[in-house]
């Protein structure tokens, strides 16, 4: 359905391998770019005029909310691939997105709230930013809630799925909120039309952070996948091939 | 030293970010990776009469 070669690799019999030879490079590149951004962020950028040190929470907040929604993002995609066509790859892929994008919308919540309260003097507030963050929270606890309610597989699979292409409504109120209403979050300082308003010094780190927690994701989520078709295939014939010495 | 460790008078709200982030992305990485050895593990134990 998507060309020969995807198709094959999408198969878990080839998908599994293919992810293994992948992951230590993938590990190996998110260690070196976060420790480098970390590292960057801390020690060599300058305070800001402004905020002072405390702007540094950004190297973490920034990169984990950009993760926070683009978890949601591939979740969705695999949500709508497995509907459509039925692809259990897919299904395992939505189902590994979910508890790694909690745990980014729970870092961006409270690293927020870390930073919220030195600079707008509280830890939290009902803005719409905040509030609609918090609702993506609460959308992927609803989803590893709901796929464990169900014990068949393929229905927990299409539930979970409905709820997720549902969600995908979220996304753009997130982004856009700071647009849409006055609020206490500053506005988009990256996403701008006119291009990045963060001085050079402060940008690399934070661009090298976002890089490092993307390929940390792509690493993070390809193990999670072979232990979910480790499972789910216990029996399958390629399996049981590749065991044997 | 100490001057980088205050952060400014923010370090009460900084590092406890970064140390959050590292515990949040360890644990992420720690779990699957232990899982999938658990798994493996128990394909061999079958596998061994």
């Amino acid at each position: 359905m998507f060309g020969p070669t995807l198709d094959r690799l999408a198969a878990p019999k080839f998908f599994y391998p293919f992810a293994g030879r992948l992951l230590p490079w993938l590990g190996t590149l998110a260690a070196a770019l976060l420790l480098l951004g970390a590292g960057w962020g801390l020690a060599l950028a300058p305070a800001d005029y402004q905020q002072g040190d405390s702007y540094r929470i950004m190297f973490i907040h920034v990169p984990a909310a950009w993760l926070s929604m683009l978890t949601y993002m591939v979740m969705a995609g695999g949500a709508f691939v497995f509907l459509v066509w039925r692809m259990k790859l897919a299904d395992m892929l939505a189902k590994c997105c979910a508890p790694l994008g909690a745990a980014f919308t729970a870092l961006t919540l409270i690293t927020g709230s870390l930073w919220g309260k030195p600079m707008w003097g509280t830890w939290w507030a009902w803005d719409a930013r905040l509030t609609s963050e918090l609702v993506l929270l609460f959308l992927y606890l609803g989803l590893i809630a709901l796929r464990g309610a169900i014990d068949e597989p393929q229905r927990a699979g299409r539930a979970t799925a409905l709820l997720a292409l549902v969600g995908v409504v979220n996304i753009p109120i997130i982004h856009f909120s700071v647009e849409w209403w006055n609020t206490l979050h500053q506005p988009a300082s990256l996403t701008r039309m006119d291009g990045p308003a963060i001085h050079p010094a402060m940008l690399t780190p934070l661009l090298l952070m976002i890089a490092g927690f993307t390929v940390y994701f792509a690493a993070v989520l390809l193990q999670r996948l072979r232990c979910e078709i480790l499972e789910r295939e216990r029996d399958a014939r390629w399996l049981v091939e590749l065991d044997a010495p | 030293m100490s001057e980088f460790l205050a952060m400014g008078g923010y370090g009460a709200y900084v590092w406890p970010s970064y140390a959050l982030a590292a515990l949040v992305l360890g644990l992420n990485a720690w779990l699957p990776w232990r899982r999938h050895r658990r798994l493996l593990r128990a394909r061999q134990a079958r596998n061994e009469p």
